[in-house]
């Protein structure tokens, strides 16, 4: 079964996440009726849990108003988790590719948010479907990331184009786009240095990037992808509002699900900013890369 | 940095003085507000609930209703307490007198050790310390690389060794450091998941037979909740003698700053504020909490300017100001002077200026590129240019914009600018440079450098009849005399 495997790979991945969230499991154990302590007690778990002021206030006002001074019992637990997959639960999370020639994936995010190594999975995830992958190192700016993402391409056997240190990033993003169309690359993927969406003048750099390869290739870029970690707090939000007015994102990987964070500020940027979760990383493993079933992450955040 | 925090929270407290009269009921509602923007802020749920009864407690008691300016007590009393929250902090480091002083970094992945191991490295080298850094980071690709390069761009040596353990690595580099003469010895560790027992027992390990005198957590600003457990995770294992907190010059609300210290009473040292190697500043939480209640951070800019200071040629600085005082101030002092705010780092300055927080949000132009273009059509001057701006025609502005890759009325709106900021500068030839440096990020604030603003410009009376040019360079010739 397909999506049992895949239940049991977040189930995993979020072993750490559901000890804090089988708060809420354990919660809905409470004999008694929903009152005061309950709705303060359920406050408590998602604002643990990253969710945010909006979307708690949200489920908690919902919950009071359907179920205040009722039993507590398996239908509040129904509700509550009906109303976080219903936040989460988008129409399109797929990755889309170019029906002929190379497809242009851009991954952005900011410092430490673990662009290199979600591009690496990335990479290896769509070589293994058979594809011929290409890499492009234009993150030219941290020390030694160029070199980063080359180890990594040599693991999996996949073309890299870089530029020196220093070098413009749009050249090597150019340099990439001619070399994927010569070698015939089913897929490129774009590495990017990381920037804080505050910094203005770096964010034009990217613009420039996402030109470039709309200039190169018909069509590109066909995902422009924001790499988020899912220890950041509801300052994820802000970055997610940056880039996508920035550089039109078109998704999310959710890197480092696979520690205590449970990444719910994910639910307020699927409200306020309306990016898709497209990718999970739930584990150092080139193979650690899922993608995101907003049933699954909600079953498996309550699982036992 | 705390715009967001100190935004929502001033809106609270606004909230909160725009009342006449205090009752204990609308105390609490204010306060209910602060604790949402603390909420928002990413301060941990049960310290923001602790902070928000502590504060109440203190509130809503006699001595807030029977002063004079209850809604003022209130904020100081919410200022104590932050300050008490992140306090009190000891920046200084123990060194060993007959041995390098070991220092260790650890944190989580992604956190920003590596960029903060070569900041504290220079931080210290500018005590006159002897750092070496040592690349016990064995796990990421390329990582040994990383801190290869930052330690060739501050002339720090780096240790490091292939095919061996960390723990190897690093004690090796501690007899290397003996060798070399080095008296600090800063390990750079692989950044891992604090739920991960085996990395964590290498790190114990290394803790344990290397022995470091101080063990530093690099917290990234931007993290949520987590903050805590993270912290508290690495300090049952470590025994963390202080936190460095990153990104800081992103819009983290960094509410993990607030977390912390009252979770697991390690005070956060120092503050990584951008991606320059000498953006590491020491944490004051007094400063801090001026700044989440929107007062600015005004020692912290002294101290900035200071620094900056030491670093610029005096004999220049005389040269210049003698010249001011005359009143012939040029384009090339004016180079000059952006390029010594460049250096300080324009968009923090402002962001230290008591009430600058909001100004730069409203323009999409990042001031230190604006600065840059100005550098760049001044550099696209000849020297006779520089000097006597006005002798500007169209086709040297022509020339100019095409040198500077601006267009030609932006060089012109940009003399116009400079001549306004000329008058300006004749007043200010008596000030101390951060004096100057408040009045010229004043002017921007009412908008003289910003493009597109025509605020301080006089405006334009029509003539009736297009002018020849010997009128024009007659009617320039009047206007020089008149303004002498």
């Amino acid at each position: 079964m397909v999506f049992g495997t895949l239940f049991n790979k977040i189930k995993q991945g979020l072993a750490k996440t559901r000890q804090v969230f089988s708060g809420v499991a354990s919660l809905f154990r409470l004999r008694g009726r929903v009152d005061k302590e309950f709705l303060a007690r359920l406050e408590e778990r998602l604002y643990l849990a990253d969710v945010g002021p909006t979307a708690t206030t949200q489920i908690v006002e919902r919950v009071r108003k359907a179920y205040l001074d009722r039993e507590i019992s398996g239908d509040v637990e129904a509700f509550v988790k009906n109303e976080l997959k219903s936040l989460l639960r988008e129409q399109d999370n797929s990755l889309h590719l170019a029906l002929n020639g190379p497809t242009v994936i851009i991954v952005a995010g900011i410092n430490g948010s673990g662009k290199t190594t979600s591009i690496a999975k990335l990479a290896y995830r769509l070589s293994k479907e058979g594809r011929k992958v290409m890499l492009a190192a234009c993150d030219t700016f941290r020390a030694a990331a160029v070199e980063q993402l080359t180890i990594w391409s040599q693991r999996i056997g996949c073309d890299i184009i870089k530029g020196q240190q220093g070098s413009d990033p749009g050249a090597v993003a150019f340099d990439a786009c001619e070399a994927a169309k010569v070698r015939r690359a089913d897929v490129l993927i774009i590495d990017t240095a990381g920037r804080l969406h505050t910094q203005a003048h770096l964010m034009r750099e990217l613009e420039k990037i996402r030109k470039i390869a709309s200039r190169q290739i018909e069509g590109a870029p066909h995902e422009v992808l924001l790499v988020l970690d899912a220890t950041s707090g509801q300052n994820a939000i802000q970055q997610a509002d940056s880039f996508k007015k920035a550089i039109q994102c078109t998704g999310i990987i959710l890197a480092k699900l696979d520690g205590t964070a449970k990444g719910g500020a994910i639910v307020a940027i699927r409200q306020k900013v309306g990016l898709p979760v497209k990718f999970i990383g739930v584990g150092e493993k080139l193979e650690d890369l899922e993608v995101f079933d907003p049933d699954a992450y909600v079953e498996a955040l309550f699982a036992e | 940095m705390f715009e967001g925090i100190q935004k929502s929270l001033s809106e609270a407290l606004r909230r909160l003085t725009g009342r006449g009269r205090l009752t204990e009921d609308n105390i609490r509602e204010g306060l209910a507000e602060v604790r949402r923007a603390l909420l928002e802020a990413d301060v941990n749920y049960n310290v923001a609930n602790a902070f928000i009864q502590r504060v109440t407690e203190r509130a809503v008691g006699q001595e807030v209703l029977k002063s004079i300016r209850p809604s003022e007590q209130i904020i100081k009393i919410v200022y104590d307490e932050l300050v008490k929250l992140m306090g009190p902090v000891d920046h200084s480091i123990r060194f060993a007198k007959d041995r390098p002083t070991v220092i260790m970094l650890c944190g989580l992945q992604g956190s920003g050790k590596t960029t903060t191991a070569a900041k504290l490295a220079l931080n210290l080298k500018e005590m006159g310390r002897k750092p070496m850094l040592v690349a016990a980071d064995l796990q990421r690709p390329a990582a040994v690389d990383q801190l290869k390069v930052l330690g060739e761009q501050i002339q720090v040596p780096v240790y490091a060794e292939a095919g061996a353990t960390p723990l190897k690595v690093c004690t090796n580099a501690v007899r290397e450091a003996v060798r070399q003469g080095r008296d600090t010895v800063i390990l750079d560790t692989a950044g891992r998941l604090h739920i991960d027992e085996m990395p964590m027992g290498e790190l114990k390990e290394i803790d344990r037979l290397v022995k470091p005198d101080m063990v530093f957590l690099v917290c990234d600003a931007m993290t949520g909740q987590d903050a805590v457990n993270s912290s508290k995770a690495f300090n049952e294992a470590l025994e963390l003698n202080g936190v460095l907190l990153t990104k800081l010059d992103g819009d983290a609300r960094g509410g993990a700053a607030l977390s912390i210290k009252e979770v697991t009473k390690v005070p956060i040292k120092w503050i990584g504020v951008g991606e320059k190697l000498d953006r590491l500043e020491e944490f004051h939480p007094e400063r801090m909490a001026q700044r989440i209640l929107g007062q600015g951070d005004l020692l912290g800019l002294v101290e900035r300017v200071a620094r900056v200071q030491q670093s610029i040629d005096q004999e220049k600085l005389k040269e210049q100001q003698a010249r001011l005082a005359k009143g012939d101030f040029t384009l090339e002092d004016f180079r000059e002077q952006f390029a010594t705010l460049r250096k300080m780092g324009v968009k923090q300055i402002m962001s230290m200026m008591p009430g600058m927080d909001g100004m730069l949000s409203e323009t999409d132009e990042d001031p230190e590129q604006a600065f840059r273009r100005f550098q760049g059509m001044i550099d696209a001057m000849t020297p006779e240019e520089r000097r006597n701006p006005h002798i500007l025609d169209l086709s040297r502005r022509r020339r100019i914009a095409a040198g500077s890759g601006t267009q030609p009325h932006e060089v012109k709106k940009f003399v116009e600018q400079f001549e306004i900021v000329r008058s300006l500068m004749r007043q200010m030839m008596n000030m101390s440079l951060w004096e100057r440096v408040k009045t010229v990020t004043g002017l921007n604030k009412m908008g003289a450098f910003l493009p597109g603003s025509q605020l301080l410009q006089k405006p334009k009376i029509g003539t009736g009849h297009r002018k020849s040019a010997k009128e024009r360079a007659e009617e320039r010739k009047k206007k020089r005399k008149k303004k002498r």
